[in-house]
């Protein structure tokens, strides 16, 4: 049964907004009435006369609080609220695109660690939701063990990206050598402390409750680290592979925005109300748009087009390469509607332009439902927004929130589309072979080469 | 179904019922004077200091009647003269026999036989760790869920089928123009599927039911991630031979039949709360035990070229095949024992195969850290107050009740693979730089070249020709 729980610990199914625990006192017949529920019944209202009980039970995270700065708030003292929060979500949001372009600036470095410092807020951000729904910050371990997964996870997916990028840095080194060989045990190994640890530390009172988190804790590596170690893939393809993405995807959400606000009329979808039809095929056909004209402007540069190298003559990372022909200006016959439109016979376009649009595509159609899944979880859970941290939009996670899928579609496009298996790890695999394997291998590859006519 | 019933001793009370009409009505308070409410939960409330609500949930989130017996009729007759206890005794030593042969037939009949029921055995995990699921959030109604959690065990399976299926079947799929084409596309057709169900997920979302659809699609996906990775890397090991598929899974099964047999006799000390029938006792016995039970084992199957070849695809016979040269690891070899050792048996050295040593490895995880993986379950179980996931098998409860302890053990025994025993595939390497681009193929081989000759396998002049 949906009953309340009144003990802090274990709640019943499907009910996890405990009362705050009354001490020693057995669930008596006056708590009947609410703690029995149904699936049938209006979920909704019966924990509606909860939330003041959870918010006011959890005086840490004050949702409401207000972090704008005082120097904007003394500026925008005069208008109205309704302009005044538009004004201020309008110079975060500029704060944030020029924050974006000086580390674009700073190169690839930088922006691997932003991704690791974004993934690691965004964790932040749902385990914390996920304590403040099973008022668990009293389970023995937890916080540290979710951190410990967090490394573990890390650990791992880092060893693997970076033993292939950087095959003749760790070459140099003997203990590097010895780690990458034996990776996957060292991180299962570690891996494996951690969920002893769990299992060790599981209370009576609170199984449930750990379960619960412990389940929480997965999923939300699953979705998060997976994904920001594709991003960062993807950004050692090319930086260009990193950007597109991401700038279709915040295009989408602006321009989107932008429609909705001035024509705006027909509902999308129930779970979000201020979306419209009108802001979605706006937003789509500008995304395109954007998308083909920001291709354009950034295949010309070796900067964003190259692989990102590492070499150790230089010990950093370089971008310097012949591009390949995908960005290199080819001509294309227009076919005959559009002829008659644009009057050209022929235009030059870059192959990747036309890449750029299937991008764009999913950034527009498929990107939106990664936006529903986070407004249905805040609906589910009751929250405004997963974080304050941004003043006007709301926590990490609510800006990245249409990125995730992206992320993991661009990674697979890739690999289905544009390149075949990664050079750097076939080389890895070969170096750790057995001497004698490499030396026949070596011998097969050189009659290859010389029968293709390369060597 | 009933909205709101009233209690029905009548203590006045309204409250909402839930699906299943069987059980009785009752509100807490007057489930606790009930006469109908069973002894056995109400003791156990009490000692407990549950609430009633917990008792109530307890019973109500069971609609698989816990104690309803499967056994056959046959076995009931014949048993039916024994008290209680010994029934259950040897109901419990039949169904461990009758598995056992059973497993014997699947290994006699061959890895393809051994791969199908690898995935039966998974799907039936998957649904009943589902089911359990259903039954804790009453979520039967949920709009598509079932549907989609199917599908989405569809997806990941054929993710990962389509990934070891091109692996070990490389050249059966070049052949077959449609197989290639799918192959080639693999990752785009497996994402392109999973978003589909993605988005019928969110398109599902209903309002009322927010919460229990996302601790739903939470749920799947946790079990999918233990359950279905875990069968395709106990299907990898297969492929490297059927020993690495043999061995682990009987120093499990052992190590459960040793540490219940050492406990229950020699049984006294309580190893951990979670479970208070594991005893020091039993699991020290039965680490023992499985230890020389592996070594044992391992010597008898690595005579044989069945168990120890990989298992390989042959084109022309159109079957699997496991004929092959014996690694290494596989021959045998004189060791020196070590004094301490050799003062004790009397011989100085002893012929044994290096897989020996490898199971000493194996048989000690399995009996140290294999057990974590049953904790892992009993505290599940007990989170959720059910007594058995499922009640499949008469006397020992569901399939995962079997196969918990085995999760970590088929990581354990790849990774282990992974990293000491093989290193990547040859034939695979060449395959997949065959598949490179020219000037990358160039830089792999000039590479490759330097670090031969810096290892002194290659001298400049052996190149100059």
């Amino acid at each position: 049964m949906l009953g309340l729980r009144h003990r802090g610990g274990c709640p019943g199914p499907g009910e996890v907004v405990a009362l705050p625990p009354l001490e020693g006192e057995a669930a008596g017949g006056d708590h009947e009435t609410e703690s029995t529920s149904d699936k049938e019944t209006d979920i909704d209202d019966r924990y509606g006369d909860l939330d003041s009980r959870i918010d006011s039970d959890i005086p840490e995270i004050p949702p409401s609080s207000d972090r704008t700065p005082e120097i904007l708030k003394k500026a925008l003292s005069g208008l109205s609220s309704r302009w005044k929060n538009w004004w201020i979500r309008g110079i975060l949001t500029l704060t944030m695109i020029s924050l974006f372009f000086l580390i674009i600036y700073m190169g690839s470095f930088m922006l691997m660690l932003l991704v690791l410092g974004i993934q690691v807020k965004c964790f932040h951000e749902i385990i914390t939701i996920g304590y403040r729904v099973y008022h668990s910050y009293d389970l023995p371990w937890f916080r540290t063990l979710s951190w410990y997964f967090l490394l573990c996870v890390n650990y791992f997916f880092y060893g693997e990206t970076v033993a292939d990028y950087f095959a003749t840095f760790v070459q140099r080194e003997e203990q590097l050598q010895f780690l990458i060989r034996y990776h996957r045990f060292i991180s299962f190994a570690l891996y494996l402390a951690g969920f002893c640890m769990f299992v060790l530390s599981l209370v009576k009172k609170h199984c449930r409750l750990q379960f619960y988190m412990f389940a929480w804790t997965h999923v939300t590596l699953l979705i998060i680290v997976t994904q920001s170690h594709l991003v960062i893939q993807s950004l050692f393809e090319g930086m260009i592979w990193f950007l597109l993405p991401i700038s279709s995807v915040i295009c989408n959400d602006i321009t989107a925005y932008l429609f909705g606000f001035f024509f705006g009329r027909t509902p999308l979808i129930k779970l979000s109300p201020k979306k419209t039809w009108e802001g979605f095929i706006g937003g789509f056909f500008s995304t395109v748009v954007f998308g083909f004209i920001a291709a354009y402007v950034l295949s010309k540069y070796q900067y964003f087009v190259c692989p990102v190298e590492y070499r150790s003559d230089v010990n950093s990372f370089v971008t310097e390469c012949e591009p390949s022909e995908l960005f290199q200006l080819q001509n294309y016959s227009l076919p005959p509607f559009l002829k008659a439109v644009l009057r050209q016979e022929r235009v030059s376009l870059y192959p990747f332009q036309l890449h750029s649009i299937a991008l764009s595509t999913f950034a527009s159609l498929i990107g939106p439902f990664g936006g529903f899944f986070a407004s249905g979880f805040k609906r589910a859970f009751k929250i405004k927004d997963f974080a304050n941290t941004i003043p006007g939009h709301g926590g990490i996670m609510d800006r990245f929130d249409c990125q995730y899928l992206m992320a993991t579609f661009v990674h697979v496009y890739i690999a289905s589309f544009i390149r075949g298996p990664n050079p750097s790890k076939v080389l890895q695999q070969l170096l750790v072979l057995q001497p004698e394997h490499q030396l026949n291998i070596y011998k097969t590859l050189k009659i290859h080469l010389i029968e293709k006519g390369i060597l | 179904m009933n909205m709101f019933s009233m209690c029905h001793v009548s203590c006045g009370k309204e409250h909402g019922s839930q699906v299943l009409e069987s059980f009785p009505i009752l509100c807490g308070s007057c489930r606790r004077h009930s006469a109908s409410f069973s002894q056995e939960s109400e003791s156990e409330a009490k000692v407990d200091g549950e609430t009633a609500s917990d008792s109530e949930s307890r019973t109500e989130s069971a609609p698989l009647p816990v104690p309803a017996d499967d056994t056959p009729e046959v076995l009931n007759r014949a048993l039916s003269n024994l008290s209680s206890r010994w029934k259950n005794w040897w109901v419990r030593g039949i169904l461990t026999l009758a598995m056992i042969a059973f497993f014997f037939i699947i290994i006699y009949l061959g890895p393809m036989v051994l791969m199908i029921i690898v995935m039966c055995v998974q799907i039936k995990c998957f649904h009943e760790i589902i089911t359990i699921g259903y039954n804790v959030y009453h979520s039967y109604d949920l709009p598509w869920f079932r549907t989609l959690s199917w599908y989405f065990l569809l997806c990941v399976n054929y993710f990962f089928y389509g990934e070891t299926v091109t692996d070990y079947f490389f050249t059966l799929v070049q052949r077959e123009e449609p197989l290639r084409i799918l192959s080639k596309y693999h990752r785009f057709i497996s994402f392109t599927l999973y978003l589909i169900g993605f988005c019928m997920f969110v398109l599902s979302l209903v309002k009322k039911h927010y919460r229990l659809q996302f601790y739903m699609f939470g749920w799947t996906h946790v079990t999918l991630l233990i359950v279905v990775t875990q069968s395709h890397l106990v299907i990898h090991n297969l492929f490297e031979g059927m020993i690495w598929f043999i061995v682990p899974i009987s120093c499990v099964i052992c190590n459960d039949i040793m540490a219940y047999m050492f406990g229950f006799f020699f049984g006294r000390t309580p190893l951990i709360k979670l479970s208070p029938k594991k005893t020091w006792e039993g699991f020290i016995g039965g680490f023992f035990a499985t230890v020389v039970f592996g070594l044992l084992l391992s010597y008898v199957m690595s005579g044989y070229r069945c168990f120890v070849c990989p298992v390989e695809y042959n084109n022309d016979t159109n079957s699997f095949t496991v004929d092959c040269e014996p690694s290494d690891l596989f021959r045998l070899q004189e060791y020196n024992i070590p004094g301490v050792i050799q003062s004790v048996i009397g011989w100085k050295t002893v012929r044994m195969y290096p897989f020996q040593i490898h199971s000493i490895a194996l048989s000690t995880f399995a009996s140290l850290i294999g057990p974590f993986g049953g904790f892992f379950a009993s505290g599940f179980k007990r989170a959720f107050k059910i007594k058995d996931f499922a009640n499949t098998i008469p006397g020992h409860g569901g399939i995962m009740d079997r196969f918990d302890c085995q999760y970590l053990m088929a990581t354990f025994v790849n990774v282990y693979i992974a990293s000491f025993i093989r290193g990547p595939n040859p034939s695979k390497l060449i395959q997949q730089f065959l598949t490179l681009r020219p000037d990358q193929q160039l830089h792999i081989f000039n590479t490759l070249q330097s670090h031969l000759i810096d290892k002194g396998m290659l001298t400049s002049a052996i190149e100059d020709e």
